[in-house]
């Protein structure tokens, strides 16, 4: 299955954000849901189908423009599930100078045998902020995961702000063990780019989490869970 | 390969670098329980030869084409380069480092090889206190060793360096921990010919080890540690 979404969020003179576009196809429906305390738009990704199943290739592609504030959620977790080859799930985002983007998904399930390899590619220009949650669980309960990748590239005014990406799976070396996840059964990443962010220091938040302040205008926050 | 004894020079575990401070992580997976014996250990080697070394590899293989264009006169020192040049693959490598406390062990590995590459050969112009996988491919480059060579020192190291600290650390047998690293140099020499690969097709990986840059923090807040990182 190929399938296409597209959201295009605008301010309009007021401070409200319009959608001035909003497309999808099966599986990817994005359903404006209601509004944000900003004037922003919140949009939900609705299920349209199971999967996304290998061989699914599904772009989604954001634009926010100046002064506009978006909010993308999914009602459900995503699971991905073995099909015929790898599937890929691309998400491009562009957030101008003053725009808002809240990408904060429901966690993605990596299910045995799956093969999924999931690309983010945010482009900030200066001034814009974001904030960008990424979970993956390892397999449903008592499951060993497929292989899945997932990768989040973000540049803020042209250069590089973050590049990271997980791998779990049998394709993955030691990826279970005491470098990379140690035993945990999911990992947790949520981004925060904002240009009025003060300097600071990391903090730990626990024995497998912790913020940690990026070289530029951002600050990402790991956190690994052991399974439910 | 065409200057083996320089190669082994740069890959010497008795490199004047400052790399005989840093665990690689292994002194706080070992702290959390994490690591324990050979077979834990090989995990942990595993993955961050898969991840980090991947990694410094490709950037290392990078950093030698992008001296040797600096060093032909490609660049000038300290900026005019683009984001492919030397000062890009430093940017480059500081958003693929979340942990500021792993930023900083890079960069201190970085300034002291390139004190000791300064001592040996003429380096490339460079950023000063530069990620340790530039300063390795500039100085790599200068020893005239390849990017394919470079790549291989770092995956190599990658993993030497955490099993030498495990040694000290659990007081492991260092026969034993040196059978680990025999079965695993496939996967490194695997490791750095991708590496070098990606460098060469401008995909520099980003794969990263999420509990290598949770625990450097947690690490860097001990008042008594063994390693610096």
């Amino acid at each position: 299955m190929r399938a296409h979404a597209l959201i295009v969020a605008e301010a309009d003179p007021a401070g409200r954000t319009r959608l001035v576009d909003v497309r999808g196809e099966v599986p990817l429906l994005p359903r404006r849901t209601g509004s944000r305390a900003d004037g922003g738009a919140v949009v939900h990704l609705v299920g349209g189908a199971a999967g996304p199943l290998g061989g699914d290739e599904l772009t989604f592609h954001l634009e926010v423009g100046e002064g506009a504030s978006l909010e993308v959620r999914s009602v459900a977790a995503t699971i991905v599930y073995p099909g015929n080859g790898t599937s890929r799930l691309a998400v491009t985002a562009n957030v101008a100078t003053g725009g808002t983007l809240h990408w904060l998904p429901e966690p993605l399930i990596a299910t045995a045998g799956c093969v999924h390899i999931g690309t983010s590619t945010v482009d900030i220009a200066d001034g814009g902020r974001v904030r960008w949650r990424d979970e993956l669980v390892c397999g449903r309960h008592g499951e060993d995961p497929g292989d899945a990748r997932l990768g989040l590239s973000v540049r803020y005014g042209g250069k590089p702000l973050l590049e990271h990406e997980f791998a779990v799976g049998p394709s993955a070396p030691g990826w279970s063990a005491a470098a990379v996840l140690g035993g945990a059964g999911a990992i947790g990443s949520l981004l925060e780019v904002d240009p009025d962010l003060k300097p600071e220091d990391p903090r730990v938040l626990g024995p497998a989490s912790a913020v940690l302040p990026l070289a530029g205008p951002g600050r990402l926050t790991l956190s690994l869970l052991q399974q439910a | 390969m065409n200057a083996r004894t320089s190669l082994l020079l740069l890959a010497d575990s008795r490199l004047p670098a400052g790399a005989h401070a840093h665990s690689g992580g292994l002194e706080a997976a070992v702290a959390a329980g994490r690591v324990t014996d050979t077979h834990t250990l090989r995990g942990f080697l595993e993955g961050r030869l898969a991840t980090s070394g991947l990694v410094a590899a490709a950037f290392a293989a990078a950093a030698v084409t992008a001296a040797t264009a600096a060093a032909a006169g490609g660049a000038t020192p300290g900026g005019g380069v683009a984001l492919g040049g030397l000062d890009g693959l430093d940017l480059a490598l500081d958003a693929r480092t979340p942990s500021p406390a792993l930023r900083r062990a890079s960069r201190a590995q970085g300034r002291a090889l390139m004190r000791a590459g300064r001592a040996m050969w003429t380096l490339a112009p460079c950023p000063a206190a530069p990620h340790q996988p530039v300063a390795l491919g500039v100085v790599a480059a200068a020893a005239r060793l390849d990017a394919g060579d470079a790549a291989f020192v770092a995956a190599y190291q990658s993993v030497t360096g955490p099993a030498s600290a495990a040694v000290r650390l659990l007081g492991l047998d260092p026969y034993a921990v040196q059978g680990v690293l025999a079965r695993l140099a496939g996967d490194c020499d695997d490791t750095a010919a991708r590496a070098t690969a990606r460098a060469a097709a401008g995909d520099l990986p980003a794969a990263s080890a999420p509990l290598l840059d949770i625990t450097a923090e947690v690490h860097a807040t001990w008042e008594v540690r063994l390693f610096a990182s």
